[in-house]
């Protein structure tokens, strides 16, 4: 399978007037078309800033300090950190062939205008259709993500909509232009499970129908479970481990994603197994680090992990772990 | 069962809130957060309270501290007062309590709030934050009340040096443990916890977990555990009760409800987990649509829109919780019939 975006070196700093936050430092992955690629990490460790990068949304005092992130299609290939974020040529991506959807669908979605006009204007935008033209794709796209009554709903207001049915109208704008990427940027952390079930579901179909990559962004490893093909776990802006989803469950390398899986309570856990929680808590990203970003919290730290940053490394095919224990 | 160990019975509990319309401030229709519950809670266990949001699940638990008043029922609350020697049980029925009498009561019990970073002030220092119960309620001269903020700060696991310090100062996780210790600050006997972990990243969830668990056994609290994280209640919980628009419609123990569902509500939250393991394949119940809205609740069973196993009499009757066998209530009409999944 083709690559589809290969990301770089990746780094995105933020200037702060209290110093610079290294939110994403040094990033190499790839999404191949048609796969699910989870991003799985806690709030702070550039998970979403990642994605924002490749969207080109980057806004001050954010920077994208280098690295590049080049975009494959019809067998030219683009690098997407070089072009201006206002430019034509990323204006023709971003909403068309690369699409995003967001966490909090109230916050994202606009609430004076109906969401029939909403998916509209992306779709004449991009298409380059009438209006008429542009109401019919839109019903179609809120047919296909599942929402009741769509021609009720068409010409509603954001608020009329339950939180299910708001994030199924932002998927529905989303994928309104076929796109070959859609990143979603914890879509169903805001809903319910029973809802979240549904979306999870509906997202899974659609990737299939639409033959789209996914770049899903959650901090739930179930979600992950049921998501993805390739996972790469980050903390404090690095990558520390990138595989497939199976060895990430079951050959779990680095010692944060042990932390992460033994710190979950799941349903086959009973209240006699106690929970090993991660040790602290994540450091201040304004204090640069000389080692290893977890060697703070790390269980099984040894000298040399504060001295020296460990460098991403194949443990095993197509497993990548950046751990001192594995060198 | 005898009754004495019981801490906290709710009794056909309802909180009702007016739809108001129009220039004459009509009441044209009601909110029914909280339809009528029955429960209690035995000394010294974890009840956990589950159910998706708008369910009414926070206001059962605000109710009982009478932070919103029940439009209609009981709360009856037993502990043994702090002061005298007898081991004289009181017997207080919170809702026809007077403000002073609250006041008094709330020594014993005590809320943790879901957001860290919205439940403390931001303009007081942790110390004046964990010690203004102890002020509000007299409790010892300023030497002893600091030496007690010490010793609750170390006993939530942070550091006695940390009084100074403001709240922004502390990340969520150790928020979350300043507003531990300050409801622990009046030695409670039951702490209503209301999403405490929800709000928290994962590998901090743990942590909180296990420190309210070691508290537990520490000071022999009673935890009425509110989330909607079907996992976390069940590490966390003695019994677990499922709610659905505002009333429960399964109450057992842990074990027994997970090993042995009987309603089907409970069974379609159940599948909707996603497990953490990418090799476990399980046809999910998807439910159709959205939770209701408990303005209008549906007829009869207000789950039978949703329901896949619904008949006829769903639609029409109330079902009431019932006791199926060993303290295993159930609110089915087919409860019997039924042969659910179970995890």
């Amino acid at each position: 399978m083709a690559s589809l975006i290969e990301v770089k070196g990746l780094k995105t700093y933020f200037y702060t007037y209290r110093g610079v936050v290294h939110a994403v430092d040094g990033a190499d992955f790839s999404i191949e078309s048609e796969k699910a690629l989870c991003v799985v990490g806690e709030s702070g460790c550039g998970k979403s800033v990642t994605a924002l990068s490749i969207m080109g949304l980057i806004e001050k005092p954010g920077k994208l300090e280098s690295g590049e992130i080049l975009y494959h299609r019809n067998g030219s290939v683009t690098d997407l950190s070089k072009l201006d974020p206002e430019g034509e040529v990323y204006r023709s991506i971003r909403g068309r062939e690369i699409s995003m959807i967001f966490q909090e669908p109230m916050i994202s979605l606009n609430p004076v205008y109906t969401i029939g006009n909403q998916i509209m204007e992306a779709i004449i935008l991009h298409q380059k259709v009438g209006k008429k033209e542009a109401r019919m794709r839109a019903l179609a796209m809120l047919k296909a993500v599942g929402v009741s009554l769509p021609s009720q709903r068409i010409d509603e207001y954001p608020h009329q909509l339950s939180g299910g049915m708001r994030q199924r109208a932002m998927i529905a704008m989303a994928i309104s232009c076929n796109p070959k990427l859609l990143i979603a940027d914890e879509p169903t952390t805001a809903l319910d499970v029973t809802v979240e079930a549904q979306v999870l579901s509906l997202i899974r179909d659609l990737r299939k129908e639409f033959k789209m990559a996914l770049m899903l962004i959650t901090h739930d490893l179930g979600v992950v479970a049921n998501m993805a093909d390739e996972v790469i776990i980050m903390y404090l802006g690095k990558i520390v481990e990138k595989s497939n989803v199976k060895n990430i469950f079951h050959n779990t390398k680095h010692p944060y994603t042990q932390g992460l899986m033994n710190s979950i309570p799941s349903l086959t856990t009973t209240k006699k197994d106690r929970l090993i929680p991660i040790a602290g808590n994540v450091p201040d990203p304004l204090i640069a680090l000389s080692g290893c970003c977890f060697e703070s919290r790390c269980p099984q730290k040894t000298a040399i992990c504060k001295g020296e940053i460990p460098p991403l490394k194949q443990v095993a095919p197509g497993h990548q772990v950046a751990c001192w224990l594995y060198n | 069962m005898s009754s004495d160990n019981i801490i906290l019975e709710v009794k056909n509990l309802k909180k009702y809130y007016p739809v108001i319309k129009g220039f004459l401030k009509r009441e044209v229709a009601y909110v029914k957060a909280v339809d009528g519950v029955d429960l209690f809670i035995k000394e010294g266990e974890t009840l956990g309270l589950v159910g998706e949001s708008g369910c009414g699940k926070t206001t059962l638990g605000r109710a009982v501290l009478q932070l919103v008043k029940p439009t209609a029922g009981e709360i009856l609350f037993r502990y043994k007062k702090d002061n005298g020697s007898d081991d004289q049980q009181e017997v207080v029925n919170v809702t026809n309590a007077t403000r002073e009498e609250l006041r008094k009561l709330r020594r014993y019990m005590q809320i943790v709030f879901q957001d860290p970073f919205s439940s403390l002030d931001p303009r007081m220092t942790i110390g004046t934050i964990v010690e203004e119960p102890l002020v509000i309620h007299k409790i010892g001269n300023k030497s002893e009340r600091e030496d007690r903020v010490r010793q609750l700060l170390i006993s939530v696991g942070l550091s006695p040096d940390h009084v100074g310090r403001y709240p922004h100062e502390f990340s969520g996780g150790q928020r979350q443990r300043i507003g531990i210790a300050r409801s622990l600050a009046l030695g409670p006997k039951l702490i209503i916890a209301d999403e405490p972990v929800s709000a928290l990243d994962v590998s901090i969830q743990a942590q909180i977990l296990n420190l309210l668990d070691d508290l537990q056994s520490e000071f022999g609290l009673t935890y009425l555990f509110i989330a909607h994280n079907l996992s976390v209640i069940k590490y966390v919980s003695d019994r677990v009760a499922v709610m659905y628009l505002g009333k429960i419609v399964e109450l057992a123990k842990t074990d027994e409800l997970f090993a042995n569902l009987k309603h089907p509500y409970s069974e379609a939250l159940m599948s909707a987990i996603p497990v953490p393991n990418p090799d476990y394949q399980m046809d999910r119940i998807l439910l159709e649509g959205d939770v209701p809205s408990p303005v209008n609740p549906p007829s009869g069973c207000s789950f039978h829109p949703r329901c896949r196993y619904a008949e006829e009499v769903c639609k029409t009757k109330v079902p009431l919780l019932r006791n199926l066998n060993n303290e295993h209530y159930v609110a089915c009409h087919l409860a019997e019939s039924l042969n659910l999944r179970c995890v």
